[in-house]
């Protein structure tokens, strides 16, 4: 069992209006200085076997094209086997 | 001339759209989402809704149903396809269509009757208008931020492909006011307010919609 760890967050250029609503609750729950804060998405894919190959390629392809939009967000991607 | 409609599962108006390709002389026809079969049709509609729950990203998985398949080559290729609201959303996650759709600034859904200024008659979709022309038509949507980096924000301007722009208000927070988009042939064109709400003054706020309607119909028999 391989387990897959992608997490993705908008580009730093691309506003986030969660994270700002997220900042202000902060702050009014009394956390000071908070300068900023970003949400982003973190998806655990467990898959039978060892992930590598072609494989590991499709799943390396699909973190881009599925998992995350290349116009508005990165990701990264690792693995736990 | 055969307009094929589009239903996702959580597509919600499906009906209405093909109600105004109806009302604008047209022929609906219903494509399913599971079938990769266009019917061979003329144009289609990606109407509006919640496809797939909105799961992962509005669009994201939309955009691999086997219709899907079928219709972005055919899009490549020429046929002419409007997305609306959710199909906006599809568009831009097939990358069919620049930029992306996300969270409205404000955090909350907006729904309201929004004054729109029709900037390109160029489109397949736009023709019937004049240029400059405003209208208003519903606007309901909770991720209808359009975004782009500015070097495609710049290069669509610069070749006229902002078809409408938001006027009074800016409902979500979209760059430049942008409410839709178009390819840069023109035959696809995305639009965030519902023009297929506003096609007769009994059910909608005007009837200012229907010229995206008969739009398609006379590009197609000019191309026929």
């Amino acid at each position: 069992m391989a387990r897959v760890i992608v997490d993705v967050m908008l580009k730093p250029e691309i506003l986030d209006p969660q994270g700002r609503a997220v900042q202000g609750a902060l702050g009014r729950l009394g956390l000071t200085g908070v300068a900023d804060v970003r949400q982003g998405k973190q998806f655990i894919v467990d898959v039978d076997g060892t992930l590598e190959g072609d494989r590991l390629a499709l799943m390396e392809r699909l973190a881009g094209e599925l998992l995350s939009n290349p116009v508005i967000e990165d990701f990264t991607m690792r693995i736990e086997q | 001339m055969r307009v094929g409609v589009v239903t996702f599962p959580g597509t919600l108006d499906d009906r209405d759209a093909a109600r105004a390709v109806r009302l604008a002389g047209g022929e609906p026809v219903a494509l399913w989402h599971g079938d990769d079969d266009l019917r061979g049709v003329d144009a289609v509609v990606l109407p509006g809704g919640f496809s797939y729950g909105d799961y992962l990203r509005c669009g994201a998985i939309s955009r691999f149903a086997p219709v899907m398949t079928s219709l972005v080559p055919a899009a490549q290729g020429g046929l002419p396809v409007l997305g609306i609201c959710n199909g906006f959303q599809i568009l831009c996650e097939s990358h069919l269509l620049p930029g992306a759709l996300t969270r409205n600034g404000s955090l909350h859904f907006v729904c309201r009757d929004q004054r729109l200024r029709i900037e390109n008659t160029g489109t397949a979709w736009t023709r019937d208008f004049v240029s400059g022309q405003e209208i208003v038509i519903p606007l309901k949507n909770g991720e209808g931020c359009f975004v782009a980096d500015d070097a495609t924000l710049d290069e669509i301007e610069r070749e006229g492909r902002v078809i409408a722009r938001y006027l009074d208000v800016n409902p979500n927070g979209s760059r430049r006011d942008i409410a839709g988009i178009s390819n840069a042939r023109g035959n696809v064109v995305g639009l965030m307010p519902h023009p297929e709400h506003a096609v007769d003054p009994l059910t909608g706020p005007t009837a200012d919609g229907l010229p995206f309607f008969t739009s398609v119909l006379t590009a197609l028999v000019d191309a026929s």
